[in-house]
């Protein structure tokens, strides 16, 4: 079948995708997305969450069928929505058309092999929890950071000053094996304070 | 060239910002949060192929025939491959080559695999798998100490020829480590209060976020590239070359993003695995587990069960121990020698006792594959002798810290493996810091007001209960790890280092093979070339194998050795640099022969903050290029029979106070806090360091509470390979965790640091689950601790 959704504010089609392809799959190979991640595939990590018309949920668990006409936000929109929210310009989940993300698919060779670890890149646009989380110290390995953050930027937009059980009640869904949570914690309260300010 | 010949002093606000001792952010940062780095499982290539493993459905059994025909014929499968098809060696293996690439007549354990699939969807390579036939012949199954030494017992590997078979008991048994010290029989006699346990740790898995993958290439020379997540890069391509046939020159590997590892990456999973298919199909071949596999593909924490006897004087010393331990590697060898080798000589804790007679084995089974894990061994020792440190604190009638204080060792204390610690070793005053933190406020669900928040009793938002039926418990505990490989292993590293001026700026590049799995180790490494070298801009190289080895991701080693390695390197490069600075400049300024030199800043100064020179015009268009390796000091094994020996290069001690609030009527626990208190010897970064104690126990918390693999004893087989039945930590089960870092430096260590991240992995287990004694006057003798150990139903 064919799918048309959008993706962090820019149309897109998916063509064969057969009945079981889960949104995160199109997602990964077939939009060249891969920020959304796979570590469980049953919806028990919280390592895919993005927005589904604004609601947060596991990429694994949605069918991509589900996704005809509606829109979807990945880690990679994240910076853009923040952005145009910020603005005022959108409600929840019907963000303009974002710009920046690059249609490929996966990640290449090249790109791979030319990693470079390099000093944080001032010059990138993040969204505040994406700041807040590097600045935390909430990044180790980095797999469930894309998930926690779109879970964590969700609750910052209907709660802009979440109390520490307010924050763990959000982010139970997501499963973080390297940091014990403190950090991710004060990520969190970080950008609720940067938010106010 | 104007600073040459006019020295100014350099200032504060000119010195080398990012250097150690700083929290500098990560590296990786940015592309890790705007979901650009590119992890293993992320990798593509155009024309690629997707592999898959079909994996035993049994724990022991004969195969008696393979039909792949119906496989082959599927469209869309380009390969499918069994032990037959292997080029070269069957086996591999960390430290002994017992492990089938694919099984060769035989099974040993659920979810061995047995053979291969390319398919150019990974949906059709999962629907051919199914389609190979494999017939199978169920055998006995060893599944305990009690089954694998039984008379007529299945011998698991009946051939074996491994250097520990000569001395080991039995052929099931992979090692067994004695370490006496002392005369045990003699103190019995001086012993006033003797208190004895029996203890059992279930098996725990890392549970590493990011599933085994990989991105097989094959090359025109006949070679392949592998880009894999791994925590060595060099043994994965010494095991997997032979397997290939191929020499190590024509496989060449490459660091992908690593989704954290914890020891779970020791071990290859997929590595061979994708190369096989890659050069048998011509084409590149990706595998990626999916959670369900990643429970099979790789070895997990060894469980085990405990037998403790410890006797002291009726004022509270401590005069003998003897203890018996027993691991269960699963079927194959993995690096269960070096666990009983750590299990043995850390069984006796942080504490002096002068008689010891320990024994320590591991078993051969039909169990799942065990091998490293965080805590390595020590995990297990520290949560049976601190359950006997309390034991016999209340058989004393002493407080727990108070009894543990007064028989903790201290530097220049002797192992009971007659090492004498040279080194800080500062146990009393963790367990003095842990216990002197600010306890958390009382009734911590009546906290919010008028309205109990329920969110903050054991059961949480489920609102089993409203306080009735809850009671608090304390505990404490304190552990002792070793830091770097053991036993004599040669654990070095290698580290090429270059300066030369980019853009008008001086920058340091560092290429090491060390593979970052999380821990940080690339932003210290940069700090590290700050710091000796006195640039700002310092980049670092992926890891791959084209630079020596690093060694392993593993036993707190990286930031010592791989560290060392760079801090090493960068000495050498900067006195190149001040060759070249005293070639040019010498005759300027006397202070070019005669003072100590530093690089701080992009410049060259005098120890007494001189500016002789930029860095920029010392090097000009050259550039100074230096690889070398560096080593710790060297380790000795330990004797077979007494377990004497310098086995260990550095200990690491951490400990914890637990505070947990227990619903007895449902038995269901909530930890409300976790207090750390560790000695890290030098803070490189302290944020990261922080990052690692917080993660480790939060890994130990869940081992008291929750984690466990659980295998059928019956038929050996895994019942939980999921993230809905093996239960991890989420933030709603992880409460605060304070954490005090102390830094009393460890001469023999770079910077006099000391390794971090596993100490706090062993206190935090015990501690917890002496809380939840505290609390429900239970004994609990295993873990995790379940709630129906607390309801007795």
């Amino acid at each position: 079948m064919r799918v048309t959704f959008t993706v962090n504010g820019r149309p897109q089609e998916a063509d064969d995708v057969w009945e079981g392809e889960s949104l995160l799959y199109v997602l990964r190979e077939r939009m060249g997305l891969p920020g959304s991640k796979n570590a469980c595939e049953q919806g028990e990590c919280g390592s895919c969450t993005v927005r589904l018309d604004g609601v947060p949920v596991c990429a694994c668990l949605v069918a991509a069928g589900q996704c005809q006409d509606r829109e979807i936000v990945t880690v990679e929109g994240l910076a853009d929505y923040a952005k145009e929210r910020t603005a005022g310009a959108c409600g929840a989940g019907t963000c303009g058309p974002g710009a920046g993300i690059s249609a490929g698919i996966g990640t290449g060779i090249d790109e791979a092999r030319q990693w470079q670890a390099r000093p944080t890149d001032e010059s990138v646009d993040l969204s505040p929890i994406q700041q807040a989380f590097i600045d935390a110290g909430a990044v180790q390995c980095g797999f469930c950071t894309p998930g926690l953050l779109v879970a964590a930027d969700e609750l910052l937009e209907r709660n802009a000053d979440p109390t520490d059980a307010d924050i763990r009640e959000a982010l139970s869904g997501n499963l973080c094996r390297c940091t014990g949570y403190e950090k991710i914690l004060d990520a969190v309260r970080l950008a609720a304070a940067r938010q106010e300010a | 060239m104007g600073t040459a010949n006019t020295p100014t002093k350099i200032t504060q606000g000119t010195r080398t910002k990012g250097g150690i001792g700083e929290s500098t952010l990560r590296p990786d940062g940015t592309l890790k949060v705007t979901g650009e780095f590119a992890y293993a499982s992320d990798l593509w290539h155009e024309d690629m192929l997707w592999g898959f493993t079909l994996r035993s459905p049994h724990a022991h059994a004969r195969i008696v025939s393979v039909d792949i025909s119906e496989a082959l014929a599927q469209a869309g499968v380009h390969a499918v491959m069994t032990h037959e098809d292997l080029p070269a060696a069957k086996t591999y293996g960390l430290e002994i080559q017992d492990q089938p690439v694919l099984a060769d007549g035989v099974v040993r354990f659920h979810g061995e695999p047995v053979a291969l699939v390319a398919a150019d969807h990974p949906e059709t390579a999962r629907r051919a798998a199914a389609k190979i036939k494999v017939v199978y012949e169920q055998l006995p199954l060893v599944v305990d100490e009690e089954t694998a030494t039984a008379p007529g017992a299945p011998i698991l590997h009946p051939d074996r020829d491994d250097h520990h078979a000569p001395h080991s008991p039995h052929p099931n048994i992979v090692h067994r480590q004695p370490v006496v010290h002392g005369d045990v029989a003699a103190a019995q006699a001086l012993a006033e209060v003797v208190v004895t346990g029996d203890y059992e740790v279930g098996m725990q898995d890392q549970a590493f976020l990011g599933p085994e993958s990989g991105l097989a290439v094959p090359a025109e020379d006949g070679g392949v590239d592998l880009y894999i997540s791994t925590q060595w890069l060099h043994a994965d391509l010494r095991q997997v070359a032979p397997v290939l046939g191929l020499p190590e020159s024509k496989v060449r590997m490459t660091l992908s993003g690593v989704g954290g590892a914890f020891g779970g990456r020791e071990d290859l999973s997929m590595q061979a695995h994708a190369c096989l298919l890659a050069l048998r199909t011509g084409k590149p071949v990706k595998i990626v587990y999916n959670r369900f596999e990643s429970f099979f593909g790789h070895v997990h924490r060894h469980p085990a069960k405990l037998r403790y006897e410890h006797g002291a004087t009726r004022d509270g010393k401590l005069v003998y121990m003897k203890c018996r331990i027993v691991l269960d590697g699963g079927p194959y060898a993995s690096s269960s020698p070096a666990v009983v080798g750590n299990a043995a000589s850390l069984a006796v804790g942080p504490y002096e006792i002068e008689n010891v007679d320990i024994e320590a084995l591991a078993l051969y089974s039909n169990n799942p594959p065990c091998g490293a894990m965080r805590g390595f061994g020590a995990v297990q020792a520290c949560f049976a002798y601190e359950a006997q440190m309390d034991k016999m604190a209340a058989a004393l009638g002493m407080h727990p810290v108070e009894f543990r204080q007064l028989n903790a060792m201290s530097q220049g204390s002797v192992m009971p493996t007659g090492q004498i610690v040279d080194s800080p070793a500062p146990v009393a005053e963790l367990l003095r810091r842990v216990r002197a933190m600010p306890m958390p406020p009382e009734q911590q669900w009546l906290a919010a007001g008028e309205t109990a928040d329920v969110r903050a009793l054991p059961g949480g938002l489920s609102n089993t209960t409203h306080g009735e039926g809850v009671v608090r418990g304390v505990g404490y505990a304190v552990g002792i790890k070793n830091v770097g490989f053991s036993e004599g292993f040669d654990d070095y590293s290698t580290a090429r280092v270059r300066i030369e001026v980019i853009a008008g700026e001086p920058v340091a590049t560092v290429h090491t093979a060390m593979a970052e799995v999380g821990q940080g180790g690339v932003t210290v490494h940069a700090q590290i070339a700050r710091t000796e070298l006195g640039v700002t801009q310092v980049t670092i190289n992926p890891a791959d194998t084209r630079v020596g080895s690093a060694g392993s991701t593993s036993a707190s080693r990286q930031t010592y050795v791989t560290g060392g390695a760079v801090k090493h390197s960068c000495e050498a490069v900067r006195e190149k640099v001040l060759e070249l600075g005293r070639a040019k400049f010498g005759s300027y300024h006397p202070a070019w022969a005669t003072a100590e030199l530093l690089l701080e800043g992009g410049k060259v100064v005098t120890d007494g903050g001189e500016v002789l020179a930029d860095l920029v015009d010392v090097l000009g268009g050259e550039a100074v290029d230096i690889e070398l390796e560096w080593r710790h000091r060297p380790t000795e094994p330990f004797d077979l029979r007494t377990g004497q020996g310098f086995g260990h290069v550095q200990y690491s001690f951490a400990a914890h106070r637990a505070v947990v609030e227990v619903d007895t009527e449902l038995g269901l626990v909530k930890v409300i806090e976790l207090a750390c208190a560790q000695d890290v010897g030098k803070a490189l970064n302290p944020l990261s360091v922080v990052g690692q104690i917080q993660g480790g126990t939060t890994q130990g918390l869940g081992l008291a509470v929750m984690e466990e693999i659980i295998v059928d004893p019956a038929t050996a087989k895994v019942r939980n390979p999921s993230f809905t039945d093996y239960l991890i930590p989420t933030i709603l089960d992880t409460p605060p965790i304070p954490v005090d870092v102390l830094e009393l430096a460890d001469d023999h260590a770079p910077y006099g640091l000391r390794g971090v991240g596993e100490a706090p992995t062993l206190s935090s287990t015990p501690a917890v689950v002496a809380a939840i004694r505290a609390a429900t006057g239970l004994a609990l003798g295993r873990v995790p601790v379940r709630p129906e150990h607390l309801t007795g139903t």
